[in-house]
């Protein structure tokens, strides 16, 4: 290519004229194709959005809030679904966040460099990528046989194992910008190595670490593959641990492929709930990590 | 690192760090938590296989290309998911792919800057949508429009074509491989283009400057110097999407038709590992061999998308070093 570039202009005029336009519609084509690109893309979240919308907000009312699952055509809600996701999101998120937390603290200041560490980093970045599936058929052998059914509990203990890579990561990168003279000037006073992790760094990168644990909210409430295999679904009323529990996810999978059509709108309102609800929490999550940055 | 250097520096000063108990303590927890990690995948890799073992023992190496999945004649082969999985997903990434670099190109070099970050955050939150969703949306939306609008002129258009007319034959359900794989697409371009426009950010910007200097095209820029510069990174990228793809369980179950059969034809229905899985844990015994072939797939696809995700980690390296 500099081969003719150097000779072409230089010999004539008319053939320089022709190779740059050439080379500019080629290069305007490629502009033009990455703007489709970009537009389908985004057509295709406005697609859903719209759907969801569509679908979802005709079937909203108040029961959907107040009354629980029921047999299709007596006007049953998703109460137990709702009131499932959200003790299982909690209590996923409540095990999952000091583990991730602490694994983040020692990847940040006890194994910078080291190559348990680096095995450690990695295999959590595995762990983040892998398929939420086999997590759930993790949690089967290991919990759910031994203790002789699918029940709420299991399906916490799914999701706090999604959580758990999801915190770790940006608990390291949170602590990572913590500037080494913040911890400096706390060692300086005399503190101890845990008072100036817990007290200074810590408190330093409070919203980045409360970031990842939006985000790892945000991704557990609309798991389904591994509450399959743990907490199954129940469209009984039932907040029991030991107890099979619903949860919104696997309420719409139940649902959306009945051949009842209210169970099916009962789907698209859930499945309207819990986009939205995730998407509200990822913004969030980004408003206050800009805020940081 | 810092402060241990600091305070094993100054002994004369009250040595309050060095010897306390809480520092012994906490330090033990972070160790711990970190060995739990690896603990955890371990016993993850582990407890997939045992649960497979009856079934890998059952019928041996063959259960990798055994094609049949009877459960009344209890006969269970992994060919027809692996197949569906590894299709489903390569299909998915040719579609996505290109998708995803445009994005990229464009949300870094071409797009005005007040619209890159709210481009680029609707674009990652294509990635925060639940995957039930995409399943739910691609079955009463996609699959419809497959079915009147795509598959029958395809069909009549390839008419008696030797090849392409196997490849596109058969009934327009509007499910089956091509139509998991569209949706599989449009999951991954998030993960495939964030990754690509963050490494085409690290480009420094003297090298971009200096072409275009000596006079080059924003595309010319794109080819001979920003990807060349990237391109390592941009392959790891891409199999963090096909790691994501491989996995991909509700979306797919919804879709691809749940056949255990291999079909020619990208309409024909077929599985994956996932979709399998979701499908025949319900109606699985506790103990019985159905669910040990069940975990020996899970075992199978833990192994393929672990080794996918492991070079897309040593390709995307840069992140564990600084």
């Amino acid at each position: 290519m500099s081969a003719t570039l150097a000779a072409g202009p230089a010999r004539d005029a008319r053939v320089a004229d022709q190779l740059s336009r050439r080379r500019r519609r080629a290069s305007n084509m490629v502009k033009l194709l990455c703007l489709v690109a970009t537009g389908i893309g985004l057509a295709f979240l406005a697609l859903i959005l719209a759907t969801l919308l569509w679908l979802g907000v005709s079937g909203l009312s108040l029961t959907v809030f107040t009354r629980p699952t029921l047999p299709p055509g007596s006007g049953g809600g998703l109460l137990n679904a709702i009131v499932g996701s959200l003790i299982q999101t909690a209590l996923g998120t409540a095990i999952g966040t000091p583990i991730g937390l602490m694994v983040g603290t020692y990847l940040s200041e006890y194994a910078r460099g080291s190559t348990l560490g680096n095995v450690v980093r990695f295999v959590s970045d595995v762990l983040l990528s892998a398929p939420s599936i086999l997590i759930g058929l993790f949690v089967y052998e290991v919990a759910v046989q031994p203790m002789g059914g699918f029940t709420g509990l299991a399906g916490s203990l799914a999701l706090a194992v999604i959580v758990i890579p999801i915190v770790v990561r940006t608990t390291e990168d949170m602590l990572a910008l913590i500037p080494v003279s913040l911890r400096e000037a706390a060692v300086a006073l005399g503190a101890p190595k845990w008072k100036s992790i817990v007290f200074v760094c810590y408190r330093a990168a409070l919203d980045g670490i409360a970031t990842g644990v939006l985000l790892a909210i945000a991704r557990v409430a609309g798991e389904t593959a591994p509450l399959l295999f743990t907490s199954l679904g129940n469209l009984n009323w039932s907040v029991s641990l030991g107890q099979p529990m619903a949860s919104l996810p696997v309420t719409i999978y139940q649902y959306a492929g009945s051949a009842f059509d209210d169970w099916v709108q009962l789907a698209w309102v859930g499945a309207l709930l819990i986009t939205f609800g995730v998407l509200a929490l990822n913004i969030v999550a980004r408003v206050v990590l800009r805020k940081r940055t | 690192m810092s402060q241990s250097a600091a305070l094993s520096a100054s002994p004369p000063i009250r040595r309050a760090g060095a010897a306390s108990p809480g520092d012994r303590i906490f330090s033990l927890i972070a160790h711990g938590a970190g060995l739990f990690v690896l603990v955890l995948l371990g016993a993850i890799i582990v407890s997939l296989f045992i649960g497979g073992l009856p079934a890998l023992r059952a019928f041996g190496l063959p259960f990798l290309w055994d094609s049949d999945w009877d459960p009344v004649q209890q006969v269970f082969g992994a060919a027809v998911p692996i197949y569906g999985t590894i299709v489903t997903s390569v299909i998915a990434l040719i579609i996505a792919v290109p998708l995803a670099f445009g994005i990229a190109f464009w949300l870094t070099e071409l797009a005005p800057a007040w619209l890159r970050r709210p481009v680029g955050t609707a674009i990652e939150l294509l990635a925060a949508v639940p995957s039930i969703i995409y399943g739910m949306w691609g079955f009463f939306m996609i699959v419809p429009f497959m079915a009147s609008w795509i598959q029958p002129p395809v069909i009549d258009a390839v008419g008696d074509i030797p090849v392409l007319s196997t490849l596109f034959a058969g009934p327009p359900f509007g499910t089956g491989i091509l139509t998991a794989a569209i949706i599989l697409a449009v999951m991954i371009i998030p993960f495939v283009a964030a990754t690509m426009r963050d490494v085409f950010l690290t480009v420094p910007p003297v090298f971009k400057e200096s072409a275009y200097g000596v006079g080059c095209t924003t595309w010319e820029v794109m080819r001979s110097i920003v990807l060349p510069y990237t391109r390592v990174s941009v392959v790891g990228g891409i199999m963090l999407g096909l790691g994501r793809a491989l996995g991909e369980t509700m979306a797919v179950t919804f879709v691809i038709g749940n056949t255990n059969r291999i079909s020619a034809s990208l309409f024909g229905p077929g599985n994956t590992i996932a979709s399998l899985v979701a499908l025949e844990f319900p109606e699985s015994q506790a103990g019985s061999l159905k669910l040990s072939s069940l975990l020996a797939l899970g075992f199978i696809l833990f192994v393929i998308s672990f080794i996918v995700l492991a070079i897309s980690r040593l390709l995307l390296r840069p992140r564990s070093g600084s």
